[in-house]
């Protein structure tokens, strides 16, 4: 058996695609971040809760209205971004003209509010959600057990990921986004409605945390702390990348997923601070992160 | 000038002493119920466990020596250092006579510790970890429930016999882990079977991929999993995901309770073996308490729930027998009096404050299998306590010569 540094090659691989599993969760989340940040420079503390609803909606769709996996990918980002837009509407918006501390405040009552509600009505041990037949299984790779879900996973969060790259970087409604994070005055002096675009792009930044919470929920038990266990390690994520970078989100997502699994082979101890050590290091060297632009 | 400078200070030192004098049988019982209630552990113990407290309260009938008996409760987060402070205030400025619960090996050790110096009664429930009883005993401190040494001889005990000779662990990375680990690993051992490694998790972690693969890579027949709450849930669920235990790996859950059973859902958990000191479907006495506590709270009680409701009663019971509040009265007549409730079986206490009763070997039934909401387990068979628990004269503990 081939050793690296007294490890099983074969060892090493399964490490690494779990790393790329877990990234895949990782880029996702900071994407939405960085969407929001990049736009509306609002710090969202509420991510991790809103991940979370993401599952739980999915959850209580099966339970009451027997609504399957599939569907629930789209209904239950679409129900948690439309929640987003109102809280948006007729809260967030109001704290644009303040500092950004009160986005970040504002933002962070709103998770523990909501995770104190789910906590008090679901418990903390959390609701078991069953991976879809079509998925369910898995295939010898040789070197490890590859889940077919796990496999999805990464997939399709690879192709969301390059689809919101692409729909803010390539498309007209992209460019309004992004001039109007440049001069919003100016850009309404066009005629173009800048308040509902910042709705939207809050709810598209929530709509993208719940279709990650969706995805979440049928590896993890769907409880009120999943979120809480994330977020922290997301922000990091998006620091390292470059706050409002959203190539340098979805990109460091993969790269600490993978970072983070090589060590619990390592070194399992560190496996859940060797991000924020990475983190240390890259402040240090770049403040403005990998892929930030100096400002 | 001088002389009413004294005389005030020789009033003030006769108002301190006239509240000591009061504060050491002040007008109220008051017992603190501290555990986590918003983490990992919420469920194994939490708000449930407070309930459970007044329930015994409440069963006493609210008055002990003729005062009235209180609870109060507090979230320690599973932080020591939070759970001490809370600890130290409770002690110094709001009376409290004793502590309880205490999940989390790491916070029950350092509230013990922080209880044998204020000379304060503690009795945990919630934590596991025979360090408890062991080097680091209390005279004051009591531990109730279960601990790691039950949770080896009982689970690790029966998938040894089961044939399960070649072990490796997921240990969760703190006292209580290690204690499991360590103290499965020499049941193993001493039965005939080896340790084929382990790897430590962070407390909480998400994800057990990584550790599942090593630990299946390892290839031994069980995977022992030192760890609790939702962390266990967790693991066992990715433990099917990846095909380990369809791959002929057993899991050994070695601390899980009815509460981890309800929230991963009996599909995933049937055919599990664990170990508990109280199943509510046991006979009719242990049934009565179960749906009095469900009406309260919803749910059924855990080993947590009901030794928690155990040890209030039995404290406020040794409070009436020794005539007072006093700590050290109360701690003799705790180790004195023997322990005989819906709970506990044939208990009796150590000299090194261990509650020593009966434990349960149960499996988790097959879907279908069960007659009743929350009808959960088989009871294989009954762990006598002197089995179960390490015998006092061999647990380390000074105080037992």
């Amino acid at each position: 058996m081939t050793m690296i540094f007294g490890i099983p090659i074969q060892a090493l691989l399964g490490q690494l695609l779990i790393g790329l599993i877990n990234g895949s969760f990782y880029a996702l989340l900071s994407l939405g971040l960085a969407v929001i940040f990049g736009l509306l420079r609002v710090i969202n503390f509420a991510h991790g809760a809103q991940y979370m609803l993401g599952a739980f909606v999915a959850l209580l769709l099966l339970q009451y209205f027997g609504i399957n996996y599939w569907l629930a990918l789209f209904v239950a980002p679409a129900i948690v971004g439309i929640v987003g837009a109102v809280v948006e509407r007729t809260m967030l918006s109001r704290l644009y003209k303040l500092d950004a501390l009160y986005g970040l405040l504002f933002t962070f009552g709103l998770a523990l509010t909501i995770e104190g509600t789910f906590r008090y009505l679901y418990g903390s041990a959390g609701q078991p959600y069953s991976v879809p037949s079509l998925l369910a299984g898995g295939t010898n790779l040789g070197f490890m057990f590859l889940p077919i879900y796990r496999g999805w996973v990464v997939v399709i969060s690879l192709i969301v990921c390059i689809g919101t790259w692409l729909l803010i970087e390539k498309t007209k409604l992209g460019s309004y986004l992004r001039a109007a994070t440049e001069n919003a005055v100016l850009v309404q002096a066009f005629g173009v409605n800048v308040p509902l675009l910042l709705t939207l792009t809050y709810g598209l930044g929530a709509a993208l945390a719940a279709f990650a919470g969706v995805l979440a929920a049928p590896i993890y038990q769907v409880s009120p702390l999943m979120g809480t266990n994330l977020i922290i390690v997301v922000f990091a994520v998006v620091v390292v990348g470059g706050m409002g970078s959203i190539m340098g989100a979805i990109v460091t997502g993969y790269m600490l997923g993978i970072a983070e699994g090589l060590t619990k082979v390592f070194y399992p101890e560190a496996s859940n601070i060797v991000i924020f050590v990475i983190m240390a290091i890259v402040l240090l060297i770049r403040p403005a992160g990998l892929f930030g632009r100096d400002a | 000038m001088r002389t009413n400078l004294i005389a005030s200070l020789a009033i003030l030192l006769a108002g301190s002493t006239a509240a000591l004098a009061q504060s050491a049988s002040d007008e109220k019982v008051k017992i603190g119920i501290l555990n986590d209630q918003s983490g990992v552990y919420a469920d194994f113990g939490g708000k449930s466990s407070v309930e459970a407290a007044k329930m015994a309260v409440e069963d006493f009938g609210g008055k002990v020596l003729d005062v009235p008996v209180e609870i109060v409760d507090a979230d320690h987060q599973n932080k020591p250092d939070i759970a001490s402070n809370i600890a130290r205030q409770w002690y110094d400025t709001e009376q409290v006579d004793a502590i309880m619960e205490l999940t989390t090996s790491s916070v029950a050790l350092a509230v013990q510790a922080l209880s044998k110096e204020k000379q304060k009664i503690n009795i945990v429930t919630g934590a596991a970890t025979t360090e408890l009883t062991g080097k680091q005993c209390s005279p004051y401190g009591f531990h109730w429930a279960y601990d790691t040494h039950a949770l080896a001889v009982g689970t690790g005990g029966a998938l040894v016999k089961q044939g399960g000779d070649s072990w490796f662990f997921l240990t969760a990375d703190y006292a209580f882990g290690y204690s499991l680990e360590e103290q499965t690993s020499t049941y193993v051992k001493s039965a005939g079977g080896n340790v084929l490694g382990s790897v430590r998790h962070p407390l909480a972690s998400n994800d057990f991929s990584s550790f599942l693969l090593q630990a299946q890579s390892s290839g031994a027949k069980v995977i022992g999993l030192a760890n609790a709450g939702l962390d266990t849930a967790n693991a066992i669920k990715q433990a099917a995901e990846f095909g380990i235990t369809a791959g002929g790996q057993n899991l050994a859950a070695l601390l899980f309770t009815l509460a981890e059973v309800h929230g991963l859902g009996v599909e995933a958990a049937q055919g599990l073996t664990l170990t508990e000191g109280y199943y509510w479907n046991l006979d009719d006495q242990s049934r009565e308490f179960g749906k009095r506590f469900f009406e309260r709270t919803g749910s059924m009680p855990n080993m947590v729930h009901a030794g928690t409701y155990s040890a209030v009663m039995q404290y406020l019971k040794a409070v009436e027998k020794a005539g007072t509040d006093g700590t050290e009265e109360v701690a003799k007549a705790l180790h004195e009096m023997p322990v005989d409730d819906f709970f506990a079986r044939n208990g009796t206490v150590g000299a090194n404050g261990r509650m020593i009763h009966d434990m349960y070997l149960l499996q988790v039934k097959k879907p279908g299998e069960s007659d009743e909401p929350w009808d959960y387990f088989n009871v294989l068979s009954t762990i006598p306590g002197s089995e179960a628990y390490i015998d006092p004269a061999k647990s380390g503990c000074e105080l037992v010569q």
